[in-house]
């Protein structure tokens, strides 16, 4: 599994952004991880605490949200959320048709941190 | 100490840099007209069999390149390098997928000007390479008859970043309970735009109709 890379990347862009702006410690980590993302919030904490060791993200907490999955159907110009469960089944809410396409519920985002 | 917390906001897409040089690989294929397609599933799905297939299929069309990703082997790249294929073996050393940079890595070693079609065989798993782009033209996924058809429901992912699904093995229909259609059924679900092709690359069965599209691809490609 990809963890690794994942929260590799997710330290490399917050220890950028605390070298630019005099910061002495990460405190928290708001991230945005899409529904989709079959990483498991604790693992990727786990992670993080193995490769931020020594680093002024050292410990710093993960505060995980999760993305919800937004389709939309083209023929009614409907965008409308499911459950990971039911994307397979999913269908457009209006007019019941299957031809829909996936919006949002992928990738990783730091939305900001908290720092000391 | 709670008083001196500042917020910084980062609003970064950590996957970013990837998709940077993704993007730069595609338009360095662009100026050297190579097609890049990234073929991704799970392990025992036939993807070097299918590979060799549509090679045999296309040769008098267009000179094809191989880039294998493999945990820690050298087996496939052999088998395609017996055919007097060009290939490239990248280990990943235990990366579940590849992304961008490690797909350059393994085309600077390839003589791209004498290739007009480079199939990445990525690391066999239908998880993680859909969470990457490898700055390929098309990705192609294939789903083997004995891994069931509830794959599309388990692995949503895969089936919706993918171009191209190959229902691959056909050969094995009469021996199993996989339905051709609930499969073809879920994934247009997940992905309206996704083509479906029913192959054998063992017995060759269906692989001309998708070395048809594929060619297709490429014609476009090379001459846009």
């Amino acid at each position: 599994m990809h963890e690794l890379q994942i929260t590799e990347s997710i330290l490399n862009v917050v220890l950028r952004h605390a070298g630019q702006h005099d910061v002495s410690k990460v405190v928290r980590i708001h991230l945005r991880v899409g529904e989709l993302s079959d990483l498991v919030d604790e693992w990727i904490q786990h992670y993080f605490n193995y490769l931020s060791r020594g680093t002024l993200a050292q410990e710093a907490e993960l505060a995980i949200v999760r993305v919800p999955i937004v389709l939309r159907c083209p023929a009614c110009d409907l965008s409308f959320q499911i459950g990971k469960d039911q994307l397979g089944a999913a269908v457009c809410p209006t007019c019941a048709g299957s031809k829909v396409e996936l919006v949002s519920g992928r990738g990783y985002f730091i939305e900001n941190m908290e720092v000391l | 100490m709670s008083d001196e917390v500042r917020l910084i906001d980062v609003k970064e897409d950590i996957q970013a840099d990837n998709v940077r040089v993704a993007q730069g690989l595609r338009d360095r294929m662009a100026r050297s007209k190579t097609f890049l397609l990234n073929l991704m599933s799970s392990p025992g799905s036939g993807k070097t069999t299918t590979i060799l297939r549509t090679i045999e299929e296309l040769r008098g069309r267009y000179r094809f390149g191989v880039l294998e990703a493999d945990i820690d082997s050298k087996v496939d790249a052999e088998l395609i390098a017996a055919r007097g294929i060009p290939a490239v073996q990248l280990r990943t050393g235990g990366f579940c997928h590849l992304d961008a940079s490690m797909v350059v890595q393994g085309l600077d070693a390839m003589d791209l000007a004498a290739l007009d079609v480079v199939i990445i065989e990525n690391v066999g798993n239908l998880v993680c390479p859909a969470e990457f782009d490898t700055g390929a033209i098309r990705s192609v996924m294939i789903l083997s008859v004995p891994e069931g058809d509830d794959k599309p429901l388990k692995y949503p992912l895969m089936f919706s970043v993918s171009d191209v699904l190959l229902i691959n093995k056909i050969d094995y229909l009469g021996f199993s309970d996989f339905n051709v259609s609930v499969v073809r059924e879920r994934a247009l679900k997940l992905n309206p735009r996704i083509e479906i092709f029913e192959i054998s690359s063992k017995t060759g069965q269906g692989v001309d109709a998708w070395a048809d599209w594929l060619s297709r691809q490429v014609g476009t490609f090379l001459n846009g």
